[in-house]
């Protein structure tokens, strides 16, 4: 399976999250935001980082990359989609996700290990996980206060489209608890915390992130 | 010259953590005036010679796509002189 990397001018976690692919079982192919190619990949990641310099706001200028035009095309025909962190902004704000990340309620730039639970398991993206599952990664942004109004958060939580909780003490004033929350399909997912980042005990809080690249291949293959 | 403004403000439900801490730091500064502080964004968007209707149109529409998020903000479109 082709898992296309998303590198915008600004982005981090892109390697990582190659790696992540990779040790998932998958191919990892590298697109530039300027590509006008989505190089037959079967699946795309948004890594994070500070895309544009979070100019504007964080993910708005990403969201017109040519790349960009041809993800959303490819997401609305069902193509599985995440983005993490920065990644989630950048979905958020190209409309193929609902509501908005915004300052952490605390101010504070937040790096830390994470527990979460893994809420809908339904997912191209979270299939590996059982539903209620815990696991810690880490969480890092400025900017990870997920906002949205009534209306959509009724609708999120009664279509079961959030995909995991923050565990504990709300980090960042996200409204109830939201770390990550899918499309109406279920193939675009946006996830706050960083599973590219746990796969390997050496150098993560755990290796449970590793779930996220697994479901992607299971999902494709079957 | 005349230039376009756009004021872009969190819309008043959404949590404004910025505005709030200038709002803690004003009385720490001897300011008492403060009940709430906001903090939003304002553009300044010149061009050639009298903004037309036809231009204030279009900058409505690049406030709606791009300066700000519907999702969370609000703007406000004006001639300032």
């Amino acid at each position: 399976m082709r898992v296309g990397v998303i590198t915008f001018p600004g982005t981090l976690d892109d390697r990582d999250a190659a790696r992540a692919v990779v040790a998932g079982g998958s191919e990892a192919v590298s697109l530039w935001h300027a590509d006008a190619d989505l190089k037959n990949v079967d699946a795309v990641i948004l890594p994070g980082g500070f895309s544009y310099g979070d100019y504007l706001r964080c993910g708005a200028i990403s969201r017109f990359a040519p790349v960009m035009q041809l993800v959303i095309d490819a997401a609305g025909k069902g193509m599985p989609v995440l983005g993490i962190c920065n990644g989630f902004q950048v979905l958020c704000e190209s409309h193929l996700l609902p509501g908005a990340l915004t300052r952490n309620s605390d101010l504070h730039f937040l790096c830390r290990d994470q527990e979460i639970e893994i809420v809908n398991n339904t997912t191209p993206w979270t299939s590996s996980y059982k539903a209620g599952e815990k696991i810690v990664i880490p969480l890092k942004n400025g900017e990870g206060s997920f906002q949205c109004d009534d209306t959509t958060l009724a609708q999120l939580e009664g279509e079961g489209r959030i995909i995991a909780r923050y565990v504990g003490q709300n980090p960042n004033g996200s409204r109830n608890l939201i770390a990550g929350i899918t499309n109406a399909r279920g193939n675009v997912v946006g996830l706050m915390p960083h599973p590219e980042h746990a796969i390997d005990e050496l150098t993560g809080p755990s290796a449970a992130g590793l779930g996220f690249f697994t479901s992607i291949l299971n999902a494709m293959v079957k | 010259m005349a230039k376009i403004v756009v004021d872009v403000m969190l819309k008043p439900e959404i949590l404004d953590p910025q505005g709030n801490a200038v709002a803690s730091a004003l009385p720490r500064l001897g300011f008492s005036f403060a009940k709430s502080v906001r903090q939003g964004k304002r553009f300044e968007i010149e061009v050639e010679g009298e903004p037309t209707a036809a231009q204030l149109t279009e900058v409505e529409k690049a406030a709606e796509v791009l300066l700000s998020n519907p999702v969370i903000e609000n703007y406000v479109v004006r001639v300032e002189k």
